[in-house]
């Protein structure tokens, strides 16, 4: 249990002092160090997890499960690789004067503002709890958003501030309802720590539960960055510092989705029908299929990749909502390899896009040509993110469609047409980009590519074999959200 | 059942709930920013009476800190905070033309029975207070949407989202006699440092844009803006050829 505050300690402690101590020169280091610190504590409560099986702290208001102890252990991974990635990145950006030592300040303050945000949605066994964290985490990342003023990003500030604000607030509702539903069982005091409500969720009213959890998932889909309430996804990705759109595509997004399965989870427990599940496919569908349109028309860079990741998060809300072990197996997989893979895309397209000096996709040109690294590194995760064999998307992905072919077979078609539409979408892009001559006086500049070689090389891993204590691991998530497993 | 028939805390709940919903449609239609703030203020006094009543009549006293709160909230710091910003942005004299107010309120009232209609499923549990509790919360949330969605000062857009916290607090209150303390107090802090930020966001947009009309915050969609394709060298030659013929 030492472990799991150590998780949230450490982060806290990190948001006091950077806020004390300000911007000095090794700052960036310091919030590796952190990070690094995160990682371990992480790991050793993942051992523990590992040996002794689920854990509920003394006071009941922490709950720690195979679910979301491998969720825990990489959101700490994310978040030092792109902390690597940000130190010099940062670094960078101070040297062409877009940020002084003020907001540095600010951005290493609310990065760890944001982890711990992050480790307490995981950590927590209380749904009010799980709801105030998720709200913090947009509070801690408005600013970061907005952290170059320019207006494009103060724009996009105030649609994340807003959209998610008033999206997040009718997960509240949800929230307050599940309350009822529960306070109407008794035992109003622990009424809403997960594990009790887990345990009692037969006896919970149907009705209530069956209206809060269109709430919840409006609420968290915002997050999710579910159609039609996606609007300040794009936004809020392309115009924050790159470091940032890493780690709200690898960790944000995957936890919000967390927050929705877990709700899940006491819903079908109560209603005893697949409603939760029709709805998650449905909004999955859609998201999945209007984001895959989309990358046909994006100009900037960074927005083609945050329109993939809402057709990454679609596919997922629609795997984990039709259920059943392979399906739930394929989601959790896929919610792995593309947190992996698209926070190594982010990190290369922010040096491609350092190196051209711009983010519109028109003016970046021969990457390989003036740094191989970078243009291959980016070459190589949009092969990976776009589902080709050798890589671990290619997996999940494949294992998604062979569980769609057996249950719903007819709408494996979508699913094929789809995947196949962003695969043209990405690299009609792509392939102008990292091929062809370098425009004159591009040079090359200072990049630290070895978080995207590690992240890569895992996707790779995976997709080849997975390793025994994963397997196991996710097939013990998956006994606990389907209660059965594929393996 | 009469509502002579309830009890008198029932009664006073149904009267609380009735002046809550009444506020949200007050603001509604209000063009003036200084008094839409007023009337806001005013929703918050409501919802801190409705808090110090439940709290007292369940005898239930961690909701009479939430009720402090709310009133510290609600009722002082967030309309103090946004009466400053109009009046420094020198808007406190003008009228938003809200483009037609009738339709506004029918929409208004749609949404009420709306909501009445969403929460019928929960009367055969329980007792029609709460229905009429939970439905008048969820439209005091659904009004204030209508509010952000029809209102084009950044001003009027806090106004909406804060009244749409009230709304839930209101539900929370009243349907479940508060949620856990933790859980309150994480709510009221997520709610603090929002409107600190708001306020921070004021000034920037204000010395980005040099005003608080949110319809000038339109530089980000997916439609091809003229700007960013006159930069693009095709473009500019195709003007170029066009200035020729």
């Amino acid at each position: 249990m030492i472990a799991a505050y150590l998780v949230l300690l450490i982060p806290l402690f990190g948001i006091v002092f950077f806020a004390v101590t300000g911007h000095k020169k090794d700052t960036g280091k310091l919030n590796i160090q952190l990070n690094a610190i995160s990682l371990l504590a992480t790991i050793w409560l993942a051992i523990n997890v590992l040996n002794k099986g689920t854990i509920i702290s003394p006071d009941q208001a922490f709950l720690i499960d195979p679910f979301n102890v491998y969720l825990i252990v990489l959101t700490a991974f994310v978040g030092l690789t792109t902390s690597i990635f940000s130190a010099p990145y940062m670094a960078h950006e101070k040297d062409i004067g877009k940020l002084n030592d003020k907001r540095l300040k600010l951005y290493h303050s609310m990065y760890q503002g944001f982890m711990l945000a992050m480790y307490l949605v995981l950590t927590t066994n209380n749904m009010g709890i799980m709801w105030v964290a998720m709200e913090g985490a947009t509070l801690a990342t408005v600013l970061l958003v907005s952290l170059y003023r320019t207006p494009e990003s103060i724009e996009a500030a105030w649609k994340y501030f807003i959209l998610c604000g008033v999206g997040i607030a009718q997960a509240l509702f949800g929230t307050i309802l599940l309350y009822y539903a529960a306070a109407q069982i008794g035992n109003s005091d622990n009424a809403l720590l997960w594990s009790v409500l887990y345990a009692n969720a037969d006896k919970l009213n149907p009705d209530i539960l069956e209206i809060a959890f269109v709430f919840l998932l409006i609420g968290y889909g915002t997050k999710i960055g579910l159609v039609p309430l996606h609007n300040w996804l794009p936004d809020a990705h392309s115009e924050g510092p790159t470091p940032m759109s890493a780690v709200l595509s690898g960790l944000l997004l995957n936890d919000a989705l967390y927050a929705v399965v877990r709700n899940k989870m006491l819903v079908d427990g109560a209603t005893h029908s697949n409603m939760a599940g029709y709805l998650m496919m449905g909004f999955g569908m859609l998201s999945f299929l209007v984001a895959v349109l989309f990358l046909h028309r994006q100009k900037d860079i960074k927005r083609l990749f945050s329109y993939s990741s809402i057709e990454h998060m679609g596919m997922m809300t629609f795997a984990f909502g039709m259920g059943g072990p392979l399906a739930t197996f394929a989601a959790l997989l896929h919610m792995t390899v593309h947190s992996l893979t698209k926070s190594a895309i982010f990190v290369t397209v922010g040096y491609a896009a350092q190196l051209a000096g711009t983010q519109r996709m028109s003016k970046i040109r021969g990457l390989i040509k003036t740094q191989p690294k970078i243009g291959w590194g980016l070459l190589i995760g949009t092969i990976a993110i776009a589902g080709f064999p050798p890589f671990g998307v290619f997996t999940s992905e494949f294992l998604v469609l062979l569980a769609t072919m057996h249950s719903y077979p007819w709408l494996t078609l979508p699913l094929l047409l789809g995947i196949g539409i962003a695969f043209a979408g990405l690299f009609r892009h792509i392939q102008p980009m990292v091929y062809g001559e370098k425009p004159e006086g591009q040079r090359p500049i200072k990049a630290n590519l070895w978080p995207v070689m590690i992240h890569l090389a895992w996707v790779l891993w995976l997709g080849l074999s997975i390793p025994d204590f994963l397997a196991n691991w996710f097939s013990q998530a998956t006994l606990l959200i389907s209660g059965s497993t594929p393996l | 059942m009469n509502i002579e028939q309830q009890d008198f805390y029932t009664q006073a709940i149904l009267s609380m709930a009735a002046l809550i919903g009444l506020s949200s449609f007050l603001m509604l239609g209000q063009g003036r920013l200084l008094r839409m703030i007023f009337v806001f203020a005013w929703q918050g006094l409501l919802l801190t009476l409705t808090t110090t009543l439940v709290a007292y009549s369940q005898d239930n006293p961690h909701l009479y800190i939430s009720a402090v709160l709310t009133l510290v909230l609600k009722v002082i710091f967030i309309p103090w905070m946004l009466r400053r910003e109009v009046i420094k942005m020198n808007s406190h004299r003008d009228i938003e033309a809200l483009s037609n107010k009738v339709s506004l309120m029918l929409g208004g009232a749609g949404l009420m029975v709306f909501s009445y209609y969403v929460l019928h499923p929960i009367v055969q549990t329980s007792s029609p207070v709460m229905l009429n509790a939970l439905a008048v919360s969820l439209s005091v949330v659904l009004l204030g949407m209508l509010l952000m969605i029809t209102h084009r000062q950044a001003v009027a857009h806090v106004v909406g989202f804060m009244s749409i916290e009230n709304g839930l607090f209101f539900a929370a209150i009243v349907a479940t006699n508060g949620m856990p303390m933790v859980v309150e107090l994480g709510v009221a802090f997520d709610v603090l440092v929002a409107a600190v930020l708001f306020g921070i966001f004021f000034f920037h947009i204000r010395t980005s844009i040099d005003s608080l009309n949110v319809d000038l915050l339109n530089r980000l969609n997916e439609v091809d803006d003229q700007n960013t394709e006159q930069n693009s060298p095709l473009s500019s030659l195709s003007s170029e050829n066009r200035a020729q013929q």
